[in-house]
């Protein structure tokens, strides 16, 4: 790990505060304030967004492979989202992505 | 002369009356252990979650002590995986926080949904509601609550507070294992990817619509275009790009929608 403690520890402590607040928001502080519309429809959109920009580099560029494209990386991935998609169902999407993955990695 | 029938009921409708009479029944010591019951299916999710957490921040080098702290004081399984990628990858801190900031700003919206139920609580209550407040605790209440709409707030809180117990106790107590068990697991296993998996996984049943396709879309483009960036920057610039594209998309099929309508009629 790079950062030091002390950077760590902030990361921790910002980070919980400030996720604390955002929880507590409308329940202790905003009461019945109604936000703009268009802010509730930007947050409805929150998880789709940062998740899929958080992913995407790390598998197209994964780590393990020192930043060069990996076909089983790939493949896992695809298969995560395809069953993800069809089933809607997260733990057979793991365990799809996660089987690609293992298989893929032995065979090549 | 005999009065006319009664409409019968369907066997549907009496098995709906019949729960919902339950519920109202409940003593808030029930409704705690109704939501308590409601809650472990979740965990086939969340302790396996938990403790790749446990693993995959040990191995990126936090101590304990640090991996606890998030797990306790942060208690947002996403935002904490992303927090520790983002560390490793030698982001500054203040990238790192409003990246899981970013990540968590969807907890806003529940805790708007839930105020309508919750409004006439307590502030200590609404104080550690809020601290328990996570995806699945949000999910199953708010579902007991729009199907059970004549509830009293103390079976609601009673009813949260189950739901919370068993959601984010096992939640530490498995990050915990994770972080202890976690030398143990031999390199050949590549736990590099279990977080992108593991996001996809929570990703792909959420594509429902053409919004939140595109939403999808545009952020993993401009993610990878971004890629140049230092560290934690392009996810900054990507994620509300996303977020501005599906809020637009939905937009615009509502006022389609809308015009469509007045059209029709």
């Amino acid at each position: 790990m790079p950062a030091s403690a002390t950077e760590i520890w902030t990361v921790i402590l910002v980070l919980g505060i400030g996720t604390y607040l955002i929880r507590w928001s409308f329940l202790g502080a905003l009461g019945s304030r109604d936000l703009p519309g268009w802010v509730m429809r930007m947050l409805r959109y929150t998880p789709v967004a940062v998740l899929p920009a958080l992913v995407a580099p790390l598998v197209v560029w994964p780590e393990a492979t020192g930043g060069s494209a990996d076909p089983a990386r790939m493949a896992a991935a695809a298969a995560t989202v395809a069953v993800g998609v069809l089933t809607r169902n997260v733990m057979l999407a793991i365990l799809a992505g996660g089987g690609t993955l293992a298989a893929l990695l032995y065979l090549l | 002369m005999s009065p006319a029938p009664e409409p019968r009921p369907s066997a549907r409708q009496i098995a709906a009356d019949e729960a919902a009479a339950r519920a109202l029944a409940r003593s808030p010591r029930a409704a705690f252990r109704h939501g308590m019951v409601q809650s472990l299916p979740f965990l086939v999710v969340i302790v396996p979650f938990a403790v790749l957490f446990g693993v995959v921040a040990t191995e990126a080098g936090l101590n304990l002590a640090q991996v606890m702290g998030f797990s306790v004081l942060v208690l947002a399984g996403a935002s904490q995986f992303t927090a520790v990628q983002l560390l490793s990858d030698h982001a500054p801190a203040i990238i790192v926080i409003l990246s899981g900031l970013a990540v968590n700003l969807r907890m806003a919206m529940y805790s708007a949904s839930l105020l309508p139920w919750l409004r006439d609580a307590a502030p200590r209550h609404k104080a550690w509601v809020a601290y328990t407040l996570i995806d699945q605790s949000y999910a199953l209440s708010i579902q007991h609550y729009e199907q059970h709409p004549r509830l009293s707030v103390a079976q609601r809180l009673a009813y949260f507070g189950g739901t919370a117990v068993v959601l984010c106790l096992p939640w530490m107590v498995a990050t915990w294992a994770g972080a202890t068990v976690g030398q143990a697991i031999p390199e050949e296993i590549a736990l590099d990817f279990a977080m992108p998996i593991t996001f996809l996984a929570m990703i792909a049943p959420m594509l429902r619509t053409p919004a939140h396709l595109a939403a999808c879309f545009v952020a993993i483009a401009a993610a990878l275009l971004l890629a140049g960036l230092p560290s934690g920057l392009g996810l900054l610039i990507a994620a509300p790009l996303g977020m501005a594209t599906g809020a637009l998309v939905e937009w615009r099929s509502e006022t389609r929608e809308a015009r469509d309508a007045r059209i029709g009629h």
